[in-house]
C-alpha cells in the first residue's frame, strides 16, 4: 500500500484549473501503474476534514495526531519486494508538492 | 419472394423457432430442437417450390414444427408406454396454439440467457450463439472463425451438453435475469469483438456477425425488466465501432487503424446512434467498462483540442477497473499524443509485454512519431520475429517497406 503523505498548507487556495490539473497529474500516474498490470486498487483520496479519538476518550479536531502531516490518500499495488513497489511511487504528484509517499506491505493472514 | 429474402426468413426463424421449441415447449433437447427446424425447413422448400410461398410463410412454419413436434412425442408415448417428461404437463395439448409474437419474444429471452452459460468456455460460446441465437450455419461459422466444419461441430456439441446439463432451469424470475445480465452482455461483447476484429476477408459475413451482437443488445434493450445504463452503453459502443467497420476494412494490407482510415467513409448514422445511446446510458450511478469504452470510442470521432487528453484520462480510469494489454497500449499511445512522445516512450517500455508483437508495433509507432527511423526498424522487426499470422506479418511487412523506402 502506498500512503500518500502531505503538510496541511492553510494558505493554499488553488483555482479550478490548478484542481483540475492536480487530479489530471494523479490520474495520469495511477493510470502508468495501471498500464503495468500492478494497480490492485485505486484506493482513495482523503478530504481534510476528520476528528481523532484518543485512547482517553478525549476527541480532538483535524485528522492529524501530533503534527501537522496528514495522509492525503492511499493506493494499492502488486510488486514482489519494497524496491519494487518504491520504483512504482516515482513520478507520484504528490513528491513535486513537497509530500512523501509512504511504501508498506499489506500482512496476509492465514485462512482470512 | 425471391431466394434472398426466403432464406432471410429462414435465418430468423430459426433461432425463434428453437427458441419456442425448448421454451414454450420445454424441449429440453437442443439437437432435439434443431432436428426438427432443420425437417420443417425441408419440408418448407419442398412445398414453397411446388406450391409457392404461402400468404403467411412464418406461421405455415410454426405449424409445422409444432406437427413434428406432436409426431415426435406421440412415437415416444408408444415407445416408452407413457408421455415422456419432457412435456410439461400443462402444454400437453397444444393443437390449437397460435404462435404470437409475444411467445416467440419469450422464448427468445430465455433462450439468450440459457445459451450464455458462463460454465461454456469461450469457443464453444461463440458458436451456440451463432447457430442458435444468430442461426448461422455450421459452415458459415466455420468460415467466420477461420476453422472448420468438424472443429466448430465439435464446440457446438461440447455447449450443448452444458445447456443440456442445466436447461431444466426455464422461467426465470426478474431478479435472476437481472443478475445473470452481466455475463449475457459480455458475450454479446464477445460476439460483436468477433466480428469487428476477425482477420477474415469475407466482409459481408464479419459485418453480419456486429449486426447480430448489436440487435441482440436492442433485444435486451427492449425488456421492460432490465436497468439500461449498461446495455446502452455497449449498444453506444457498438454503434461507434461499427461506423468505422468499413473504414477498417478497406486497406490492402489488413484492417486499418483509427488515424489511418477514410474519415469519410465512417457512418455518421451511427455515429448520431452512438451519440444517442451514450446520452442514454449516462441515467444511471454506475460506470462500468462499457460507459468508459464508448466515451472512448466517442471522442475518437471527434477531432478537438481537448480529444487525447480526454481519451488519456478515460484509459487511465478504465485501467483501474480493467486491465488488459491491449488497454494498457492503447493508453500508451493516447498518452503521446496527449502529452510528449518521449513520456510516452519512457512509460511504454514499463509494460514489459516482450512476447506480444503489437508492443512492438506500438514501440515502432511511438518512435516514428519521434522520428527515430533506426528505432522504428528495430522494433518492427521484432514484432515480425513474434507474429505468427500471416495478416500481421503482412501488415508489418508494408510498415517495414514504407520507413525504409524513404
Amino acid at each position: 500500500m502506498m500512503l500518500f503523505h502531505s503538510e496541511s498548507d492553510p494558505d493554499l487556495n488553488p483555482t479550478p484549473e490548478q484542481i483540475q490539473e492536480e487530479i489530471k497529474a494523479w490520474q495520469n500516474w495511477i493510470g502508468g501503474i495501471g498500464a503495468q498490470g500492478k494497480l490492485v486498487n485505486p484506493g482513495e483520496a482523503l478530504g481534510f476534514e476528520g476528528k481523532t479519538m484518543h485512547a482517553d476518550g478525549t476527541i480532538t479536531d483535524g485528522p492529524y495526531a501530533e503534527l501537522k502531516e496528514i495522509v492525503g490518500g492511499y493506493i494499492v499495488v502488486s510488486a514482489n519486494s519494497a524496491e519494487e513497489a518504491i520504483k512504482l511511487a516515482k513520478g507520484c504528484p504528490g513528491l513535486s508538492n513537497g509530500g512523501k509517499v509512504e511504501v508498506r506491505d499489506i500482512m496476509v493472514f492465514e485462512g482470512m | 419472394m425471391d431466394n434472398k429474402q426466403l432464406s432471410q426468413i429462414f435465418k430468423t426463424e430459426y433461432s425463434n423457432l428453437i427458441a419456442v421449441l425448448s421454451n414454450y415447449y420445454r424441449l429440453k433437447d437442443l439437437q432435439l430442437a434443431e432436428d426438427i427446424v432443420s425437417e420443417t425447413f425441408m419440408r418448407a422448400m419442398k412445398v414453397w417450390a411446388h406450391k409457392g410461398v404461402p400468404e403467411f410463410p412464418k406461421a405455415w412454419l410454426y405449424k409445422v414444427a409444432q406437427n413434428l413436434l406432436k409426431e415426435h412425442h406421440r412415437r415416444e408415448k408408444i415407445y416408452k408406454e407413457k408421455i415422456t417428461p419432457e412435456l410439461g404437463a400443462q402444454k400437453q395439448e397444444f393443437e390449437d396454439v397460435v404462435i404470437t409474437d409475444k411467445i416467440i419474444e419469450d422464448s427468445q429471452l430465455q433462450m439468450i440467457f440459457v445459451v450464455c452459460n458462463p460454465e461454456i468456455s469461450r469457443e464453444s460460446q461463440l458458436c451456440i450463439v451463432l447457430r442458435i441465437l444468430c442461426g448461422f450455419s455450421t459452415e458459415e461459422i466455420a468460415r467466420a472463425l477461420l476453422s472448420n466444419k468438424e472443429t466448430i461441430n465439435k464446440r457446438i456439441y461440447r455447449a450443448k451438453k452444458v445447456i443440456k446439463h442445466h436447461h431444466l432451469e426455464i422461467n426465470l424470475s426478474p431478479d435472476q435475469y437481472i443478475s445473470r445480465l452481466e455475463n449475457v452482455l459480455r458475450v454479446i461483447y464477445l460476439i460483436f469483438n468477433e466480428g469487428y476484429y476477425s482477420s477474415v476477408n469475407e466482409q459481408n459475413i464479419r459485418f453480419e456477425i456486429c449486426w447480430e451482437a448489436m440487435r441482440l443488445a436492442i433485444f435486451l434493450a427492449e425488456q421492460e425488466i432490465f436497468p439500461k445504463s449498461t446495455i446502452y452503453a455497449l449498444l453506444a459502443l457498438m454503434c461507434f465501432h461499427a461506423s468505422r467497420l468499413e473504414a477498417r476494412i478497406s486497406g490492402e494490407n489488413g484492417d486499418l487503424l483509427y488515424h489511418e482510415q477514410d474519415k469519410s467513409k465512417w457512418n455518421k448514422d451511427l455515429i448520431l446512434k452512438g451519440t444517442k445511446y451514450l446520452h442514454l446510458s449516462a441515467s444511471g450511478n454506475e460506470i462500468t467498462k462499457y460507459h468508459l469504452e464508448a466515451a472512448i470510442a466517442f471522442w475518437h470521432t471527434m477531432e478537438t483540442k481537448e480529444k487525447w487528453n480526454n481519451i488519456l484520462q478515460l484509459y487511465n480510469k478504465l485501467l483501474t477497473i480493467d486491465y488488459s494489454p491491449i488497454i494498457a497500449m492503447n493508453r500508451t499511445y493516447a498518452l503521446a499524443r496527449a502529452k510528449s512522445i518521449q513520456e510516452a516512450i519512457q512509460e511504454a517500455y514499463k509494460l514489459l509485454l516482450n512476447d506480444n508483437h503489437y508492443y512492438f508495433c506500438l514501440l515502432a509507432e511511438l518512435y516514428h512519431m519521434a522520428m527515430d527511423e533506426h528505432k522504428e526498424i528495430e522494433y518492427l522487426n521484432k514484432a515480425m520475429e513474434l507474429a505468427n499470422k500471416e495478416y500481421e506479418k503482412k501488415l508489418i511487412r508494408a510498415k517495414l517497406e514504407k520507413v525504409k523506402g524513404n
